[in-house]
């Protein structure tokens, strides 16, 4: 008797050197709201985008029935015309254009080329009122908040007749009263017999409108639960969530921790662009010698904001707040002084902030540190070559030379490239943003070997790292951050994936 | 991963063809240049090639090689500069007024247009890395009142003749200290002393890269390579020895290449520019003041445009309201048919001084044979555009 309107049978999607999903079962009812939790990496945005066909059939394993047909989609069209529609976290609105152009954009109201205008702005106010969203048909998208944007993409959705809304954590940058008034809809939406998808980290949403939960894990489904046939808590979705052995994953480390080396203060700073929004409140961090400093959180907790910040003021206005190296106060305030105060930045987004792609892996690894090659500013282009190629060899970056371009190499060997450069402006700490995104574990293990040996050498690392494991199979000690506050400090036997969780979860409960 | 092998530095052996495969562009360039010549030469029934003509080429072209050392820099960092053109009129206009009208020492009349161009770089360099208007939009702003400042000061008037010394910037030739007749003596001993010198360089840095493991050219390739150049620097010095010599004007030329070969190649600040034209966020956040290094790229620019605008004058041997429109176009052209990226982060300056000289040599041949400014235009047009193709074409195949 259940309508199962969805299925996705043994899903298998890989990419070079990564299983992103392995063997994932969905099934979705008729008329239902889904759920999907998982960690960071787990595989949902993945699982979402083979089935609204951003990975053609083909590229995966496995096969997706919609209504009870197996379908095969070539691209979005595909899953949009029968009526499949989701909603990226990063929405897709054109900023200066009205809502109702917005709405329907590549889909217009239009005779022969010609745009029907009334009959266009008829329409969007209907579903604009279906929305609940009291806007005007021709106010621009940039002049409303983030909040009604999201409703303007529901309301986009509805446009073009869906039968499965599938809305990507769509409440991340939302603030409580914006995403109760999300979430009712969404149950208003179910009375009408709509299903939807979730996909969403707090778990307190989840247990007000999901039917069902399906867990996923490191790209395998952990188990659908039934919100109706039992209680369920979160320590239960929490522990499938995370509940994974820590294996040899993470080569040991057995280095004496010394006296602090850094120490930042009440570290406040503003949005860059939303001048008057508050993103870090009265952060205080501190690293000694020797000691590998984990910094845990959700996307979007502020943790790259507070490194990129605290680096050359590279993020953010209004920033305010004290550094201290070895005790001493010292100025941030360009990078340039940040380096010379002996600071270090590795960044997460390594093909846009950190690599010249273009240019070859020694220009790269000197770039920080031109002075380190040259004499009164010409480069000794034999000692350049030195440098570079010591790196090369020291942390195994595999390349035909040190004279190929950084574009072609793999993730694993561009990061090395990154940390070749920052070794060579030889830091006291550096802060490692989500150091092995995008990488394969292989080279995982070796940039932790990398790290172990920073740590032996008497420097200091902060790293940002979304995948607890990696954090609790490297870390000291981690700081848990949550919407731009520091909210748990936690020692290594405290740490735990629970325990870090949880310190999220009851932060993210209390506002 | 226990793959883990250090890597060990190669010393591959390279065949002539695999180098230069490697190195298509400049030698397509080159060859392009020399195909442009020889096709001309035939043409015109061999006055490309008399010294009279060569010397002429030297002379028109020289101040947009000059202008396409500052434009590189410019176009490597990532912007434009559309502003030449007018700067380069109303540097030789305010040159008038200082030599003829006020009648200024020249020495200290050029000193002053070099520090005017420099200022009004700084004017324009300042609103494009510090406010970050788009470079597009300040150096067109720029175009036009500059233009207008030419006619201001010059009240839409032709000023002239300017002062004997003034003039040998652009029209004088290098001194004789011993009389050889027909032939030049010092012109003809530094055609031969710089190949010399050039082949020593390209010896050492040879020598300095096999030292370091570096992959170098086959050696009959090196010797045949340095080996034409050397021959064609004689050639052409021998053929302007036994004219007039050698210009003022091609000395300067020479030592600025040289200068900014250097600098672009072997020092921190070539290589920041070129780091910031590539990645100018992953520069920044490796310390690198990237709104200096824009702004300086601007300043060079207008001080290299206001020698210019002083070369240009010199030869015309009047200041008029017109002098130097439409250059801005040919000196941008040479950097891209050279190889830049208008994407910034790539480009050479031996590649934009080759194609400064292919719209020379273009420019010169087709006047000769006599063919109208109409077909000169289309066929400039369209050469940029398959220089630049043959670009796009390599690096898609590669």
């Amino acid at each position: 008797m259940d309508n199962i309107i969805l299925e996705m049978r043994n899903i298998t999607k890989t990419f070079p050197g990564v299983k992103a999903l392995e063997n994932v079962n969905l099934q979705v009812r008729q008329g239902e709201i889904h759920a999907l939790v998982g960690e960071n990496g787990a595989g949902k945005s993945t699982l979402m985008k083979v089935l609204s066909g951003v990975y053609p059939a083909g590229t995966y394993d496995g096969e997706i029935a919609f209504e009870g047909e197996v379908r095969n989609f070539k691209a979005i069209n595909d899953s949009e015309d029968i009526g499949i529609i989701i909603i990226h976290q990063e929405l897709a609105l054109v900023p200066l254009l009205s809502i109702a152009e917005n709405i329907f954009l590549g889909n217009e109201m239009a005779k022969s080329g010609v745009i029907d205008w009334a009959q266009t702005f008829n329409r969007t106010k209907e579903l604009l009122t279906k929305v609940g969203l009291r806007e005007s048909p021709d106010t621009l998208v940039t002049n409303i908040g983030v909040g009604k944007q999201q409703l303007v993409e529901i309301a986009k959705a509805l446009s073009k007749k869906v039968k499965l809304l599938i809305l990507d954590e769509p409440t991340a940058s939302l603030n409580e009263a914006d995403s109760d008034a999300l979430l009712n809809l969404l149950i208003e939406f179910r009375k009408q017999g709509m299903t939807s998808i979730i996909i969403t980290h707090k778990l307190n949403e989840v247990r007000k409108v999901a039917d069902h939960i399906t867990v996923l894990r490191d790209g395998m489904t952990v188990e659908t639960m039934d919100c109706h046939a039992e209680e369920i808590s979160e320590d239960k979705i929490i522990r499938n969530m995370v509940g994974r052995e820590l294996a040899d994953r993470y080569p040991p480390r057995d280095v004496p921790i010394g006296e602090t080396i850094l120490e930042v203060k009440n570290w406040n700073a503003f949005h860059q662009h939303h001048r008057d929004r508050q993103v870090l409140h009265d952060i205080h961090v501190t690293v000694r010698k020797g000691e590998v400093v984990g910094i845990a959180g959700l996307m979007g907790a502020g943790r790259t904001e507070f490194a990129m910040s605290v680096f050359g003021k590279s993020y953010g206005h209004k920033i305010s707040g004290d550094v201290l190296m070895h005790g001493k106060p010292v100025d941030v305030s360009t990078v340039r002084k940040a380096i010379d105060a002996g600071l270090a930045y590795v960044t997460e987004d390594r093909k846009h902030l950190g690599l010249v792609l273009n240019d070859n892996i020694m220009h790269n690894t000197s770039l920080a540190n031109l002075k380190g090659v040259s004499n009164a500013t010409v480069i000794d282009d034999a000692n350049e070559l030195k440098v570079a190629t010591g790196f090369r060899n020291k942390l195994r970056i595999r390349s035909s030379g040190v004279f190929q371009e950084a574009v072609n190499l793999s993730g694993g060997n561009q990061q090395k490239v990154v940390l070749s450069k920052w070794l060579f402006s030889n830091p006291d700490v550096l802060i490692l943003d989500e150091p092995t995104r995008g990488i394969d574990v292989g080279a995982k293990y070796e940039i932790y070997t990398i790290i172990n040996q920073l740590a032996a050498e008497g420097k200091g690392v902060l790293m940002i790292s979304s995948e607890m494991p990696e954090l609790l199979g490297t870390c000291d000690r981690i700081y848990v951050m949550n919407e731009g506050r520091m909210v748990a400090e936690l020692s290594k036997a405290e740490a735990s994936q629970e325990s870090i969780m949880r310190a999220i979860m009851r932060s993210g409960e209390k506002k | 991963m226990s793959s883990t092998t250090p890597a060990t530095e190669e010393h591959p052996k390279v065949s002539i063809a695999t180098y230069i495969r490697g190195n298509l562009r400049e030698y397509g360039m080159l060859i392009a240049l020399v195909a442009i010549m020889v096709f001309f030469q035939i043409y015109t029934g061999g006055i490309l090639f008399k010294p009279v003509n060569l010397t002429n080429l030297v002379l028109q072209n020289s101040f947009i090689v000059i202008m396409a050392l500052g434009m590189l820099l410019v176009i490597v960092a990532g912007h434009i500069d559309l502003s030449v053109g007018s700067i380069v009129g109303f540097i030789g206009a305010i040159a008038a007024i200082m030599t003829v009208q006020w009648q200024m020492n020249f020495v200290i009349a050029g000193i002053l247009c070099l520090a005017i161009g420099g200022v009004i770089g700084a004017a324009q360099g300042y609103w494009i890395a510090y406010h970050r208007i788009p470079s597009f939009i300040v150096t067109l702003a720029g175009m036009l009142v500059f233009r207008g400042l030419t006619l201001f000061v010059l009240n839409g008037k032709n000023i002239g003749p300017f002062p004997r010394d003034f003039q040998q910037i652009s029209i004088g030739f290098l001194p004789d200290f011993i009389d050889m007749g027909e032939l030049h003596s010092t012109s003809l001993l530094l055609t031969i002393v710089i190949p010399a010198v050039l082949f020593y360089m390209a010896w050492r840095r040879r020598k300095l890269n096999e030292s370091h493991g570096l992959e170098v050219e086959p050696f009959n390739f090196f010797l045949l390579q340095n080996g034409i150049i050397a021959a064609a620097i004689l050639f052409l010095g021998y053929m302007l020895s036994s004219y007039k010599g050698l210009p003022n004007v091609l000395v300067v030329m020479l030592i600025l290449i040289a200068l900014y070969t250097f600098v672009t190649t072997r020092t921190t600040i070539g290589r920041r520019v070129y780091a910031m034209g590539g990645n100018e966020k992953a520069t920044k956040l490796s310390g690198i003041n990237t709104e200096r290094l824009s702004f300086l790229t601007f300043v060079n620019m207008g001080v290299l445009a206001g020698l210019a605008g002083m070369i240009v004058a010199a030869r015309l041997n009047s200041a008029t309201p017109r002098a130097g429109t439409g250059f801005e176009l040919d000196v941008i052209a040479a950097c891209f048919i050279g190889g830049a990226s208008a994407s910034g982060g790539v480009g050479k300056i031996t590649g934009a001084v080759i194609g400064a000289f292919i719209m020379g040599v273009m420019n010169n041949g087709m006047s000769i044979v006599g063919l109208g400014i109409d077909f000169q235009q289309m066929v400039k047009g369209l050469v940029l555009l398959a220089a630049v193709f043959f670009d796009v074409y390599n690096k898609n195949k590669a």
